[in-house]
């Protein structure tokens, strides 16, 4: 084992970790605030939107991430250019760059994969805890703010964690469309040092502290809350 | 009896019908609750009584009917099912917060303390300033006897302590009602006396009522006004001296016999 590179990388390691960390971060935000809609259609309706939803969700979970990441990228980014609107315009300089074509694919995938998980967690809410808000006069949107968002997330922290994961997994396919990454990164080591295994598994040790952090947090937020619930707060 | 000719009733239903598909759970029922009557309704599981409850706020869209609360009646509309369905969400939210519901299963909100489910609805519906919510919320804990429990979750509470927080939060909403549908009835049998102590407090006090209940010695001591349910009418009512011990309806004596 060779460890000469690392001093030399590490600022480039830097930069692909906070990218990493960064496509991560606002894949699940995006993504999340599309899979909220999309799992309450599907169980409020109407019907029309249900499908839709439904038919999102299905397309997603049912073609590679890999291809959908191309189609957006080779597709989009080869549209975009030929609108004269989009190309003078301010935005032009950011859609130039692969980066923000990932975070789409990513989120269109978070919102795929967790629309379906947050189907199921407002589906299991208590029917009388929804009941109750509706008998003391709540709008849809306060009860849904209030009462059944929050109990449903409640419901599927471990899950979301899970899919979470997944989707830093997924990360270092952002590289196949030029976005330097922390993989990307690594793979670039290899082809100027001609070291196969260390960076790779450089790489590896930094995806599980990333994951292990992901699982901590969520231990955390899980494990607050049960606390509380069973002992209550002190104050 | 008062004179109540020149007041306004605070709910008054009149000839409601309520249909599930093909089954007519109601045919036609109609009910008039003054301030500090206490209205009881009592009858036999599947007799329509939870369901005439359930429409007064409109957790059931009745299928026709009229109601009014303080005076002001719900517009409704045809729905396609073929019930009647709220013309405004605004005028349903509004009647609602004048109405304070304890369910039978108790409902309250398992992800917020027992303070937080009190102060809720005046916070977060009747837009009270949070400072004084916590303030009331406090005192109606106090009230049912569980001021030392405010910062628990419902969950770690026995269901006649659920049952009492529970009626803390409806009575936090400052009703001119509370609707109770069969409090007791899923509490074990221990617990049904703090329940009931806590509505009969709330009996003497003058509040409005209307109660489905399966306790009759409570409702005949309790109720200004008893309506005995059967098979979704009004098989007999009036005063419980009436009901329990002068009624000249068949059905109403066996299902109080059989009871006994």
């Amino acid at each position: 084992m060779e460890w000469y590179w690392v001093t030399e990388y590490a600022p480039k390691f830097v930069e692909g970790l906070w990218i990493t960390i960064q496509l991560l971060v606002l894949s699940i935000g995006f993504g999340m605030a599309l899979a909220t809609p999309i799992g309450l259609v599907q169980v409020t309706g109407p019907k029309p939107l249900a499908l839709l939803a439904k038919g999102f969700c299905s397309v997603i979970r049912g073609t590679p991430l890999l291809i959908q990441l191309w189609l957006i990228y080779y597709g989009l980014g080869s549209l975009f250019p030929s609108i004269p609107l989009i190309r003078e315009s301010m935005l032009w300089p950011i859609l130039r760059d692969a980066f923000p074509y990932a975070v789409f694919a990513f989120s269109l995938s978070v919102a795929g994969y967790s629309g379906e998980v947050m189907r199921g967690a407002f589906a299991s809410v208590n029917k009388g805890e929804l009941e109750a808000g509706r008998a003391f006069g709540m709008s849809r949107f306060t009860l849904l703010r209030r009462i059944w968002f929050p109990r449903a997330i409640q419901n599927v922290l471990p899950t979301l964690a899970g899919e979470f994961i997944l989707t830093l997994k997924s990360t270092p396919l952002a590289a196949t469309i030029t976005v330097f990454d922390v993989y990307g990164v690594g793979s670039m080591v290899r082809q100027e040092t001609y070291r196969i295994y260390e960076p790779l598994l450089l790489v590896a040790g930094i995806y599980i502290c990333l994951s292990g952090i992901i699982i901590g947090f969520f231990r955390w937020i899980e494990h607050r809350s049960a606390q509380r619930r069973l002992v209550g707060v002190e104050h | 009896m008062p004179d109540k000719s020149n007041t306004t009733p605070t709910v008054q239903v009149s000839d409601l019908h309520k249909s599930f598909g093909n089954l007519e759970v109601l045919k036609g029922v109609s009910l008039e609750a003054y301030e500090g009557d206490i209205v009881s309704i009592i009858g036999a599981s599947g007799s329509g009584k939870s369901t005439m409850l359930r429409c007064i706020n409109v957790l059931e869209n009745p299928t026709s009917g009229t109601i009014q609360v303080n005076g002001e009646a719900l517009e409704f509309k045809r729905s396609k099912d073929g019930d009647m369905a709220p013309v405004s969400n605004r005028q349903i939210e509004r009647i609602r917060s004048q109405l304070g519901m304890v369910f039978q299963g108790f409902n309250l909100w398992e992800h917020m303390t027992v303070l937080q489910n009190v102060t809720e609805a005046p916070v977060h519906v009747q837009k009270i300033n949070k400072a004084e919510a916590i303030e009331a919320g406090e005192s109606l804990l106090k009230k049912v006897g569980l001021w030392e429990k405010r910062n628990q979750y419902p969950m770690v509470l026995s269901g006649g302590q659920q049952q009492r927080v529970a009626i803390a939060r409806a009575l936090a909403m400052n009703p001119s009602a509370l609707l109770f549908d069969e409090p007791t009835s899923a509490l074990d049998p221990e617990l049904v006396g703090e329940v009931l102590k806590v509505i009969r407090d709330l009996a003497e006090e003058g509040r409005t009522m209307i109660l489905v209940t399966h306790e009759m010695n409570f409702a005949r001591n309790v109720s200004s006004h008893v309506i005995f349910l059967d098979k979704g009418v009004i098989e007999e009512e009036g005063p419980p001296l009436k009901v329990f011990s002068q009624s000249e309806s068949e059905r109403c004596q066996k299902f109080l016999s059989e009871l006994s």
